[in-house]
């Protein structure tokens, strides 16, 4: 087993405890005057039934020293796209730029209170106003919410607006249609809106067929919902011929947008027909991934479902920028205040840095090193399909078959190598599906290292299976027993749960 | 600026091994239709230097200098300690992602069972999820969580007093689900609500508690539970001030179902209203309803604890369709971030602060009583409705002088025209109370 290139991973290295396993009753890194402004004490004004009643057992109770160096550890037991190259395929593991995170602490935006009156947020509001512009040029449609916390929360958002269009017609319509390999929460968001879901299946080269598409078109579907590039990273050619067919059918079309860095001046989602489209700015438009969020899932429409984007929206008046609900056909909201404002800032800035220029070259850049992935990785692993990728390339272990090593092992023995391993069994429309997206900020070399990695490894399984199947070997915990963790549940830590 | 490592010859060799004659050759098989429209009319890049400015110039046309704010109502100003951005906003937690691969992902996992622990020691309920987006979102999951419990129940029963965006999200929520049915349970004249019948409740899957409620007002939730529960319904709380569980009878030991917070208060900056983090916990019997993600404990091949995502069955890469909820990506690192401040101030100083919190609005209260009167008389944390006459008017006065007396209620409830929903925590010290007070008691009547 070659030497893992991280010392940071240290195999068998001590644990840390938990943090409710260290202190000392009454230790505690901050204390308060309670007393500073005067007033009642808590005993004087809640009655005993209103007060709590266990004095806070189970909070930690450490120093500021033992909360530091908790922290400290536990952040090297991670491997993040600052450490490591972590081609998760659909996640756009891009390089998260350090300027958007100045920008997003500055007080001006990180101490503004969401209802101070309007003429003391004018700095806020004419940010989120530019943004929302950059986004219709992007995606080429005309109306732009920024609320949405997340994409799958965009999803939601835009499902919501096409189900109201459709009740504002008099004609409800209870089906959506929605490719196999579709992200999961395509159906998960129809179905939060009362949809039933019908699958729609690919073609032998994994994309849609317009005739299959009309085909399960009818009375009762009320959208499509299209990713495009699809889940495997491949144009669908018959986007405009399928948007056709849709709006012909009096349905509406949905374009998932988690793969705009595949198509940013080379194709508006606008023009292919899409009526709704979320972003997810934390994929295309480098906002952190920030351990599983926040992100932000803004969401375009076409001028048909203007009328229905939530509320509250920006105005401008003679006065300046303002908050407004005075729109009767609209949604309403889908959660509280603005939107995911530090999140808003982060994009913006990343925008108006990389600007029209900057923000092609991403594209570029980006499916040049994922064609240049497939190349040099297309004899040693089956591609999925033979149609041109854009920005991602997937893979399957149908020749690894014989080893009896699958996708999994491999998964876990990149992670001895030093790199993240890319999404595995998503799409899943593809058996032991590698999903892999390097994304525009990495170079050759380290696509070269990578590439040699999957290369080796490939090699293992054939000399010596067994070891490629008790993977990983050089990471900080070895393979973890999921099953048990389902099997039996322990989702918090208790004074009377076994500490080892 | 620009962040892609490529030379020229970089490229070249690239396209070599692609066999492409051109980077534009790997476009070819988009319609050109498509192409020739996508060009991007967006100004030019700049670099660091100027996109800092122009970022900074946009962030100081915000607020005024010394100013002197009380606002709550949804959103409460706290001092964060310097640790918890150094901490949490360590490179390898905030780029990571959800980990998929959770050998290599220990730190935000463990991190992320002490949050879950966190969670339900306030609440005082037996589990928590690793987190939501914001606590009027996660209302409304729960809501459709006890539809999911209670089926063939239509009606989803809200306080009025329930803070009015988490009542619009619930709303949201709740259109196109079959037959629900979104019923308005009016407040007393004491600031609580009304308990609402046998009958609507028999009928209803849930009923919604602010707690503290809009008002500031301490619901008698062990109370409500008694009655929900005689009628077969469920007790959702929902608590957009997560300090003020540190001092108040937890919602689990109320006899709550699900209790949903707000919490931005533990550790996360205002940042204009977002990101925040919703906070769900509930009776460990209704797990496998849960939205969102669990982080559980397992052991490694070698036998040591580590952690790991679990019950994914729920989720929607799993079920699709059928999943509890479609959320995905959540708020981790806000997730994070409170449970580093949590874990900096702990039992004794979160109660201690929370102390001071309690008795600075009161105080204030006090001092405001030549001003206007007490609205409501339950008891209340951090916030009140101050009654006074002409109360917008004042409040436009004191805003020229870069004081925000609070939220002029009338906008939220016309019946309150004359209310101004005040808060004041540990950031106002007996100077900004005694502004507060000239600048509403300087204007006339």
């Amino acid at each position: 087993m070659s030497e893992t290139p991280y010392a940071v991973m240290r195999p068998g290295a001590l644990p840390e405890p938990l943090i409710f396993e260290r202190g000392a009753r009454g230790r505690t890194g901050a204390t308060f005057d309670a007393a500073a402004a005067g007033g009642p004490a808590s005993e004087e004004v809640l009655p005993p039934a209103l007060r709590r009643e266990d004095d806070l057992a189970g909070l930690p109770e450490v120093s500021e020293l033992d909360v530091v160096r908790h922290f400290t550890r536990l952040s090297q037991w991670n491997l993040s796209a600052a450490t490591t190259f972590y081609p998760l395929g659909s996640c756009t593991m891009k390089y998260n730029p350090l300027v958007n995170e100045a920008v997003a602490r500055l007080t001006g935006f990180a101490d503004l209170h969401p209802l101070l009156p309007a003429s003391w947020t004018q700095g806020a509001m004419e940010l989120m106003a530019r943004l929302a512009d950059f986004l219709r040029e992007v995606s080429g449609l005309p109306g732009v919410t920024l609320q949405p916390a997340a994409g799958a929360h965009g999803e939601l958002t835009g499902m919501k607006m096409i189900r109201a269009y459709h009740v504002d017609r008099g004609d409800p319509r209870r089906r959506v249609l929605i490719p196999a390999s579709a992200h999961g929460t395509n159906p998960a968001s129809a179905a939060l809106c009362g949809y039933g879901v019908t699958e729609v299946p690919a073609n032998r080269e994994g994309m849609l067929d317009v005739a299959t598409v009309r085909g399960l078109l009818g009375a009762d579907v009320a959208a499509l919902m299209v990713t495009n590039p699809n889940t495997l990273g491949v144009f669908e050619r018959d986007i405009a011929a399928i948007g056709e067919a849709v709006h012909a059918a009096g349905a509406l079309l949905y374009c998932d947008g988690a793969n705009m860095n595949a198509l940013l001046g080379v194709a508006k989602p606008g023009d292919m027909g899409a009526d709704v489209l979320q972003f997810n700015l934390h994929k295309t438009f480098s906002t952190p991934h920030g351990g599983g969020g926040p992100g932000a899932g803004p969401v375009a429409v076409s001028e048909r479902l203007e009328p229905y984007l939530p509320t509250p929206r920006l105005v401008r008046d003679a006065s300046g920028w303002r908050w407004s609900s005075d729109f009767p056909k609209a949604i309403g909201r889908v959660r509280s205040f603005h939107g995911n404002f530090g999140m808003l800032v982060r994009a913006y800035c990343y925008m108006r840095a990389l600007g029209g220029d900057g923000l092609t070259d991403v594209t570029e850049k980006a499916v040049l090193n994922a064609n240049y992935v497939r190349a040099r990785l297309q004899g040693t692993y089956p591609l999925a399909f033979a149609t041109p990728s854009l920005h991602e390339c997937v893979f399957s272990d149908r020749d690894l078959e014989p080893t009896g090593v699958h996708t999994l092992d491999v998964a876990k023995r990149l992670l001895d190598y030093g790199f993240y391993a890319p999404t595995i069994y998503f799409p899943l429309v593809v058996p032991g599906a590698i999903m892999i997206e390097p994304t525009e900020t990495e170079s050759q070399q380290t696509l070269d290292e990578f590439v040699a990695a999957l290369e080796a490894i490939a090699a293992e399984a054939r000399r010596d299976p067994e070891m490629v199947k008790g993977a990983p070997h050089a990471t900080f915990v070895a393979r973890l027993d999921e099953t048990r963790a389902a099997r039996r549940p322990v989702l918090r830590w208790t004074p009377t749960t076994d500490g080892e | 600026m620009r962040f892609t490592p490529h030379t020229p010859a970089e490229v070249d060799a690239m396209l070599a091994a692609i066999g492409a004659p051109s980077a534009a050759a790997l476009f070819a098989h988009v319609p050109i239709a498509l192409r020739e429209r996508a060009a991007l009319k967006l100004p030019p890049g700049v670099g660091e230097r100027e996109v800092r400015a122009e970022l900074a110039a946009l962030a100081s046309a915000n607020g005024r200098r010394d100013a002197t704010i009380f606002l709550g109502a949804g959103a409460y100003p706290h001092f964060v300690p310097a640790a918890v951005d150094a901490l949490a906003g360590r490179a390898e937690f905030a780029t990571a992602y959800t980990p998929y691969q959770p050998e290599v992902s220990q730190g935000t996992l463990q991190a992320t069972f002490e949050f879950q622990t966190a969670v339900a020691a306030l609440t005082g309920m037996e589990v928590a999820n690793a987190g939501m987006y914001d606590g009027a979102s996660a209302a409304a999951e729960a809501v459709l969580m006890t539809q999911r419990l209670k089926p063939g129940r239509p009606v989803v029963a809200v306080s009025r007093a329930l803070h009015p965006e988490y009542r619009d999200v619930i709303a949201t929520y709740l259109e196109g689900v079959p037959d629900a049915e979104l019923v308005d349970v009016p407040w007393r004249d004491d600031g609580t609500t009304e308990l609402p019948s046998d009958a609507l409740l028999k009928r209803a899957s849930c009923l919604v508690l602010g707690y503290p409620n809009v008002f500031g007002a301490i619901e008698d939730l062990a109370r409500a539970a008694t009655a929900v529960h005689a009628a077969g319904a469920l007790l959702v709380s929902a608590t957009a001030e997560s300090l003020a569980l540190a001092l108040l009878r937890s919602p689990g030991g109320a006899d709550v179902d699900i209790a949903v917070a707000e919490g931005q208060s533990l550790g996360l900056p205002l940042s204009y209203g977002g990101p925040g983090l919703g906070l769900f916990a509930s009776r460990q019997s209704f797990v496998r309803n849960l939205p969102g993600r669990l982080v559980g404990e397992t052991v490694d091949a070698q036998g040591r604890r580590g952690y790991v995502l679990t019950l994914a069955t729920r989720e929607q890469h799993i079920r699709r369709e059928r999943a509890t909820s479609n959320i995905c990506t959540n708020h981790g690192l806000c997730a994070l971030q409170s449970i580093v401040y949590v874990s900096l101030l702990g039992r004794s100083g979160l109660r201690a602060l929370a102390e001071r919190n309690l008795r600075g609005a009161h105080a204030l209260a006090g001092r405001l009583g030549g001003v206007g009167r007490l609205r409501f008389a339950a008891p209340y944390f951090n916030e009140f409705v101050l009654e006074v006459r002409g109360a917008r008017r004042r409040w436009e006065t004191a805003l020229a002088d870069g004081i925000v007396a609070g939220l002029p209620l009338g906008t939220w409830y016309p019946e309150l025209e004359d209310g101004l929903l005040v808060c004041a925590t540990e950031l106002h010290d007996v100077a900004a109370h005694e502004r507060l007070v000239a600048a509403l008691g300087g204007a006339q009547a």
